[in-house]
């Protein structure tokens, strides 16, 4: 401890340098908070994906539509414990770029599926006794300033009414919300049976079904089960698990954790070299200095030590205060980027990953200049 | 009583293929409490000399021992704590740390001690205040003179009250006034603070503030003059 304040002190020799590592080591792990923020956005749903829970959609494209009689056969196998399903509505709200999903289900099927949509007893009830009514997402409804009893019109880009018109209304009965992290809360589901009812053609059709299946163990097995029982039929069914299902949606746009990791990994190898150009520039004008301490009684170890330890203060303290940024505009877009990315938050674990990497860039770029500092003969130091 | 021993130091470095035998078979005892002065043309083995009694190099062959213990055996490490609480160093261009004001210069061998902070901080300053610098505490380097300077290298060197104090050319960038002044100093020192003082110089007036010099030639000595 009584080292640090040297430490800290010799990082403040060359100060504009220092200054300079300094940015490039924060602006890279600001850039790294951000990246995993949006790796997380795209992949999102995978972490919250329940391990017991199928998606079954139509084997050609999730927009080919299935019949509605596929629920109860489902919910009858072996093996499978209930079903429910889902229509991609697709509307907009005042402006297209006011984007949040709409889906049309059954409420109680929908709620005993979706545990983690935390929704009051009595908004429960109000949904189920309000043919119009709907419910949303907490951050949907604080994005939009929405309360209980305000009506809402959606204009429909798919699914026309049978009056001809295009202008669906829906009563905001209740609001959920989650305790879990990464819960959707920008989404708007309303009764599957008003939809149904009022829509002009494709009745009696789904867009998706989600099944819970009994034992997580085998969901693959039961995933190959309804395909079987769908197979030549005019609707045949591929089923994965909603992980799985989640995955294959994000990866539409590429694989991004492939294209997130090469584009940190070309950041971090840069303020790498930076890194070790600062402690190695700064070990190579102070070689004297360095005899000098090592001639008063400083040992090998504790040389290679102190000047390590520069390049992990350096690259640590820039780290932290980069993740912590990241963390403060990660929080402040969430609520902007809603209707791009539901689910946009900093995972702990990114954290971590990046507090582990703020360590290993010092230790890394430091190794060798410390190796250096600790490996100066004493005579040969001071005869410079 | 015999504070320094050196027997048939022979150190050689290489330059090239070419080796060079800088101190051949060398001999030397020095007694505690000595003021010894070593002259003798560029490259005749002062400063290595120098650095085999201060254990910042280690000799070919032969024996050095201080105080009875022969510091050319002890491991890097050990060797690196004996320096800590015997000996301390005063170089020609003073060597202070450049970011470290005059008290932290001084305190620097005094990490390496169990003191605490404020013991630490204490004994900087006494040192500070034996060399005349109480004045100085918190000033740079960079804002002191180089008397000054030299002055707080001193006073690093003394901080943990080391037995022998190794000078290499401590005068040799100053004006002859204050170059007088830190002879002064070193003969205080040597005087009043019983510190065995060796010290390599070029300037025979330095020299004779000694009480014994001894001139070297191609690593051997050739003479010695007491006053």
């Amino acid at each position: 401890m009584k080292y640090l304040s040297l430490i800290f002190t010799n990082l403040g020799r060359k100060k504009i340098r220092t200054s300079l590592t300094f940015m490039s080591v924060l602006v890279a792990f600001i850039l790294f908070g951000l990246l995993g923020a949006v790796q997380t956005a795209l992949s999102q749903g995978v972490d919250v994906a329940g391990a017991d829970r199928l998606v079954v959609r139509h084997k050609v494209s999730i927009i080919q539509m299935l019949p509605y009689s596929y629920g109860n056969r489902m919910a009858q196998m072996d093996g499978i414990d209930l079903a429910t399903h889902f229509v991609w509505f697709g509307g907009i709200y005042q402006d297209p770029k006011n984007f949040f999903p709409q889906m049309p289900v059954d409420p109680i099927p929908f709620l005993d599926m979706y545990p983690e949509y935390e929704l009051s007893q009595d908004h429960r009830d109000a949904w189920l006794n309000t043919r119009t009514g709907a419910i949303v997402g907490r951050k949907l409804a604080d994005r939009f300033g929405w309360k209980i009893g305000d009506r809402i019109p959606i204009q429909a880009t798919i699914w026309t009414k049978k009056d001809g018109g295009r202008t669906w209304e829906f009563d905001i009965v209740g609001i959920y919300d989650s305790k879990k992290k990464g819960v959707d809360l920008t989404q708007f589901f309303f009764r599957y049976d008003y939809f149904d009812e009022t829509r002009r053609g494709a009745e009696g059709q789904v867009g998706w079904y989600v099944v819970r299946v009994k034992n997580p163990d085998q969901a693959a097995d039961v995933a190959k089960n309804i395909d079987d029982m769908f197979a030549n039929s005019p609707y045949e069914t591929k089923a994965e698990t909603e992980g799985a299902f989640v995955q294959a949606f994000a990866k539409q746009i590429g694989n991004i954790t492939s294209i997130i990791i090469a584009i940190m990994s070309a950041v971090f190898f840069t303020i790498l070299l930076v890194a070790a150009n600062t402690m190695g520039q700064s070990v190579r004008e102070r070689i004297v200095e360095l005899g000098v301490l090592k001639a008063i009684g400083f040992t090998d170890r504790s040389v290679w030590a102190m000047v390590l330890g520069e390049a992990i203060m350096l690259t640590a303290t820039a780290g932290l205060i980069g993740l912590g940024l990241s963390w403060l505009a990660v929080s402040g877009m969430s609520d902007s980027l809603s209707g791009v990315f539901p689910v946009f938050y900093l995972p702990v674990k990114t954290v971590l990953i990046g507090i582990a990497l703020t360590v290993a860039v010092g230790l890394v770029a430091g190794s060798i200049p410390s190796f250096q500092a600790g490996q100066l003969r004493i005579a040969d130091a001071l005869r410079r | 009583m015999t504070l320094v021993e050196v027997k048939d130091a022979v150190r050689t470095f290489k330059r090239g293929s070419e080796e060079i035998k800088v101190l051949d078979g060398l001999n030397l005892s020095i007694p505690a409490g000595e003021f010894l002065a070593l002259m003798g043309p560029s490259g005749s083995g002062k400063s290595t000399l120098l650095n085999l009694v201060g254990g910042l190099d280690r000799p070919n062959s032969g024996e050095i021992a201080i105080d009875g213990q022969r510091i050319d055996q002890m491991s890097a490490t050990r060797l690196a704590a004996w320096r800590a609480s015997h000996v301390g160093f005063v170089f020609q261009f003073y060597n202070l740390l450049p970011v470290l004001n005059a008290v932290r210069n001084v305190e620097l061998p005094l990490l390496l001690t169990n003191l605490s902070k404020s013991e630490r901080r204490k004994q900087a300053e006494l040192a500070l205040d034996i060399v005349g610098l109480s004045h100085r505490f918190n000033h740079y380097p960079r804002t002191l003179s180089g008397g000054e300077q030299q002055r707080v290298g001193i006073a690093r060197a003394i901080a943990s009250d080391p037995t022998l104090l190794l000078c290499d050319e401590p005068t040799g960038d100053l004006d002859r006034k204050t170059g007088d002044e830190i002879l002064d100093l070193l003969t205080t020192l040597n005087k009043q603070h019983h510190k065995t003082v060796i010290m390599v110089t070029h300037d025979p007036h330095a020299a004779a503030r000694a009480s014994r010099t001894l001139y070297l030639e191609d690593g051997k000595l050739v003479s010695e003059f007491k006053p």
